[in-house]
């Protein structure tokens, strides 16, 4: 086939990415500069994100390119939400790297790189550039997870990541695999076509080892396990960038599997992963209760909010695509605000991040404001109204509610009360007074920076989203998807 | 729009108090919440001065004296729908009134982050005014769950920790989840009417007046009024649901108790008013033994329990749960009588108990302690703080010639027909309320002083103030109550007639 300019201007994001990772990559050879290497990769996902938006504006159509890609609103969608965080990372690594000694260049090649990843997997309509662009969003993450290579816990955070992740791809390629079997090709609409069909036992074992592949990096419960290790390891700005992108990126290639590739024709698999779905908020719930790092308790917390997301998945419908859409776009802003003040709270210096309950005493009484976003965020990812996260809980529950899963949104509701408890107690001890010192505390002019400027602009974001949605709402019925 | 402005003007005030503190200076938080209070008091009661709060429903539609609504979400048919009518009109005052109670009588009780302080308060009676307002139930829910942050942080970070209870964080936390999570079941019951009247009607709405003449089986009707039924249940606080309740006012301030008791509590039965029975009134009909035995249990049990405190202020929140289970009586008993006698008792139980805990405070601030054991003779020691304490505990105990007396007896009178075994059990709480109310007294004043025990620091001037208001309108409530029963007439035969229609189709024939 021919390239047009019209496949070149529906591919233009991902072009930008590809040439922004070429530059940085030659900017670093030249000559190690750590601002000027950073501004560069954010000029680069500047210019993709720009790219990106022009094409919702001009709600360009549904382009096919290749049997690999398609871009249409919803890949649009999920392609300027990763971006969006992949900025906000971008900075907070920035702010947090200032401090750091040894070669701090390739975090944002590397960042860069996994972002690519990301983007093929938002635009993947076919089982290659899944597995293409699964693999192309994790191989960086286990470098930038152990970015801090002298740390004890970073490295044993990235090669557990590094041999989990690949006994997860190995189980998504055998299903896959499977699935090619008994389907006879590779595209996401032929597989449908096929399950709707009917669907022989070998394809639905080929979609259960898929959905486990899948499972393991949405860390839904039983394959959680890695969770709060790599989130306790990782770098700050890194951890953002797993809760954020790397969850968002698969989830929309698992919601898109299932509208268009018959993920729904296999009813037996949907019970299971209502199950998962079920487990997964209870147990994230109650094992972030237990916890006394602010990073581990954000990852148990985030494993039961993918616990809640795929409540609206499971549910279907209409209202299923738009659901997730909402949910996922509320956990981005709001995982970026909580995740930014502990970048901000910590530098790559120390010996290790701003990660106990304890470091954050008192700090509304040090740094207002900053403990208000951090407050703020908490109620957010709380559910509380008025903020986003009550936005994508109120859609998750709507689309439960019209299928009429009612048990699965007795988890919800559950979990949603335990989740309280230990949003609170993180957010109290942020307001109680404090006889000791501290070791951590933001910089007194990190409003003025660009990652106090970013996290400001997320918790802007974050209230518009819960006061004013309508905006948001008519985006998100952009981002549809028809089952082929 | 002035309803909004109704809304506005404490969220606005409790910023400027917030930034005040570090612009101008310490006190000047506490100028500006009373002064924001006493602006949104003025302009409630100016509203009841001209209003017509007599309008009758045209058709079985209820009819709004002043309405104002803007478009909020209309992907989900979700606007900024207010309205007033008498009800709401009666439980705005008296939210704004006890706004500037518990603004004035933190005066000298908060002396830490005041700003911060008076942010919470303010924020708290906006979010509770627009409860009373609300007529869109997404906005409704959002309010119902706004109003728990702000006193969330006013019990964790001003509250107290007593003797012997598990600390303010404990109880705090305590309050928080267990409204959070009874009010995510109210959203399940308030989306699952709305997904009920889209499928009858093909139009997504969270508006009140279009969701009133759902059609639904008797099923799904039961199962959303109990959706609702939760949440108001255990904000009322109704027993076994209760058990938030002292620990909260346990260790809140003195504000934070008389916020708490005074308005929130009235909130629940407001939901009920204004949302369980019109929206459900069939499933309430059938519910109503059930509710109304749940409302004899708590005024026993409530009742009990006080006898058995030290603390005073636990003993005032339990005596909290009793008289709210004559306000659970009362509303499913449904008669006109029963309805007018639920708005009186929730105004004088407001002005009592807010009083009551304004006294403990006082006594806190001078004894510090409120353990009951530890005062004894205190009658000897204050010329006037015990004289006004009897006057609230024989108001709380039902005395006739004040507020509540009105208020127990208009339940009674008009549950009697519908379930006399009830009424009479119900009536033993007035007896039951005597005696705590008593033994508090007895306690507290009576006795002789300890030896060498100094004089105590009598009332200010501002405190008597603030008790005299308070006891004026308990009086005026008590002795001539027509006003306030003027003004909740209609709302209160609206919903009356809403609901004796459902009653008569399920057999309970008042």
């Amino acid at each position: 086939m021919s390239f047009t300019s019209e496949l070149f201007t529906a591919l233009s994001p991902i072009l930008a990415l590809s040439a922004t990772i070429v530059a940085v990559m030659l900017a670093i050879a030249f000559r190690r500069r750590h601002t000027a290497n950073a501004t560069l990769a954010v000029i680069g996902l500047n210019l993709a994100l720009a790219a990106c938006v022009a094409l919702i504006w001009t709600a360009h159509p549904a382009t096919i390119v290749t049997p690999l890609f398609v871009v249409d609103g919803y890949a649009q969608f999920y392609m300027a939400l990763i971006l969006v965080a992949t900025l906000a990372t971008a900075t907070l690594s920035h702010a947090y790297l200032e401090n750091a000694s040894g070669e701090r260049e390739e975090m944002y090649l590397l960042l860069t790189l996994s972002a690519l990843g990301a983007l093929t997997l938002a635009c993947a309509q076919h089982f290659a550039s899944l597995f293409i662009g699964l693999e192309l969003l994790s191989v960086p993450l286990y470098a930038m997870i152990a970015y801090p290579v002298k740390g004890h816990r970073p490295l044993e955070g990235g090669l557990k990541y590094l041999v989990l992740s690949a006994v997860a791809s190995a189980f998504l390629l055998f299903g896959i695999a499977l699935m090619y079997s008994q389907a006879g090709s590779l595209g996401f609409s032929e597989v449908g076509a096929y399950f709707a069909a009917g669907g022989t036992p070998i394809a639905l074992v080929g979609g259960a080892m898929l959905l486990i592949g899948l499972g393991f990096k949405l860390s839904l419960v039983p394959f959680h396990l890695w969770t709060p290790d790599v989130y306790e390891g990782a770098p700050a700005p890194v951890a953002t960038y797993l809760a954020t992108v790397s969850k968002v990126a698969v989830f929309a290639v698992l919601m898109r599997y299932f509208v268009e590739a018959g993920g729904y024709y296999q009813a037996s698999l949907v019970q299971v992963l209502a199950w998962l779905a079920f487990a997964s908020m209870l147990v994230g719930n109650l094992l972030a209760v237990r916890q006394n790092n602010v990073k581990r308790m954000l990852a148990y917390s985030s494993v039961a909010h993918f616990g809640y997301c795929m409540v609206a998945l499971i549910a279907g419908g209409p209202l299923a695509v738009e659901a997730v859409g909402a949910y996922l776009l509320t956990y981005v802003v709001t995982s970026i605000g909580a995740f930014g003040v502990i970048t901000l709270s910590s530098n790559a210096g120390g010996e290790r991040d701003a990660d106990v309950i304890y470091d954050y005493r008192g700090l509304f009484w040090r740094r207002p404001y900053l403990a208000s976003i951090l407050t703020a965020m908490l109620l957010s990812l709380a559910g509380i109204p008025l903020t986003a996260g009550f936005l994508g809980k109120f859609y998750v529950i709507t689309a439960g509610v019209d299928a009429h899963l009612w048990w699965l949104l007795g988890g919800v509701v559950v979990g949603s009360a335990i989740g309280l408890y230990y949003y609170l107690r993180l957010m109290v001890s942020l307001f109680l007074l404090d006889p000791s010192k501290h070791r951590f505390s933001a910089k007194l002019d990190w409003a003025q920076r660009s990652g106090g400027i970013m996290v400001l602009l997320a918790m802007i974001l974050m209230l518009v989203l819960g006061l004013y949605p309508q905006p948001f709402v008519q985006l998100l019925r952009i981002a549809t998807l028809m089952p082929g | 729009m002035i309803l909004l402005w109704l809304i506005l003007i404490p969220f606005i005030g409790g910023l400027l108090a917030w930034q005040g503190e570090r612009i101008v200076g310490r006190g000047f938080p506490r100028w500006i919440a009373l002064g924001t209070m006493l602006v949104a008091l003025a302009i409630s009661v100016w509203l009841w001065f001209v209003g017509d709060w007599s309008l009758a429903s045209v058709g079985g539609v209820p009819q709004w004296t002043i309405e104002y609504q803007a478009s909020w979400i209309p992907r989900f048919g979700i606007s900024l729908h207010l309205a007033m009518d008498g009800l709401s009109l009666l439980l705005v005052v008296l939210t704004n009134l006890l706004g500037v109670m518990a603004v004035a009588c933190s005066w000298r009780e908060i002396d830490r982050n005041v700003g911060f302080f008076h942010l919470n308060l303010l924020w708290n009676l906006g979010a509770v005014v627009g409860i009373f307002l609300a007529l869109d139930l997404f906005l409704f829910f959002v309010l119902w769950e706004m109003m728990l942050v702000p006193m969330y942080f006013l019990i964790a970070l001003w509250g107290h920790n007593a003797p012997g209870g598990k600390g303010r964080i404990y109880a705090a936390t305590k309050f928080f989840i267990f409204t959070q999570a009874s009010g995510l079941v109210m959203l399940l019951a308030i989306l699952g009417l709305v997904i009920v009247h889209y499928q009858q009607t093909g139009v997504v709405t969270f508006d009140y007046m279009a969701l009133l003449k759902t059609e639904m089986s008797a099923n799904v009707e039961m199962l959303l009024m109990l959706g609702f039924f939760v949440a108001f249940a255990v904000k009322t606080p109704m027993v076994p649901l209760h058990s938030w309740l002292p620990d909260a006012h346990s260790q809140a301030p003195t504000a934070g108790s008389v916020d708490l008791a005074g308005i929130l509590l009235k909130t629940a039965a407001y939901g009920m008013l204004r949302f369980s029975l019109p929206l459900f009134p069939n499933a309430s009909a059938a519910f109503a033994p059930v509710a109304m035995w749940f409302g004899v249990i708590g005024i026993g049990y409530g009742a009990f329990l006080c006898f058995a405190q030290n603390d005073i202020k636990r003993l005032v929140a339990y005596s909290s749960v009793s008289h709210m289970g004559f306000v659970l009586i009362g509303i499913y008993a449904g008669t006109e009588y029963a309805l007018q006698g639920v708005v009186v008792q929730m105004l004088a139980h407001g002005l009592s108990a807010g009083a009551l805990f304004i006294l403990s405070g006082e006594i806190y601030e001078r004894l510090h302690t409120r353990e009951l054991s530890k005062m004894g003779g205190l009658w000897a020691r204050f010329p006037y703080l015990p004289p006004i304490a009897l006057f609230f505990a024989i108001a709380a105990l039902g005395l006739p010639g004040l507020g509540n007396f009105v208020g127990e007896f208009l339940i009674l009178l008009g549950s009697w027909p519908v379930n006399p075994l009830i009424t009479v059990l119900a009536s033993t709480g007035l007896i039951l309320g005597a005696v705590y109310s008593l033994i508090l007294v007895q306690r507290a004043f009576h006795g002789a002083p300890p030896e060498g025990a100094p004089p105590l620091k009598d009332l200010g001037s501002r405190e008597l103030s603030m008790m005299a208001v308070l006891m004026v309108l308990l009086i005026a409530l008590g002795i001539y109550p027509q006003p306030v029963l003027d003004t909740s007439a209609a709302a209160m035969h609206q919903v009356h007639s809403i609901y004796s229609a459902a009653q008569a189709l399920t057999g309970v024939t008042p």
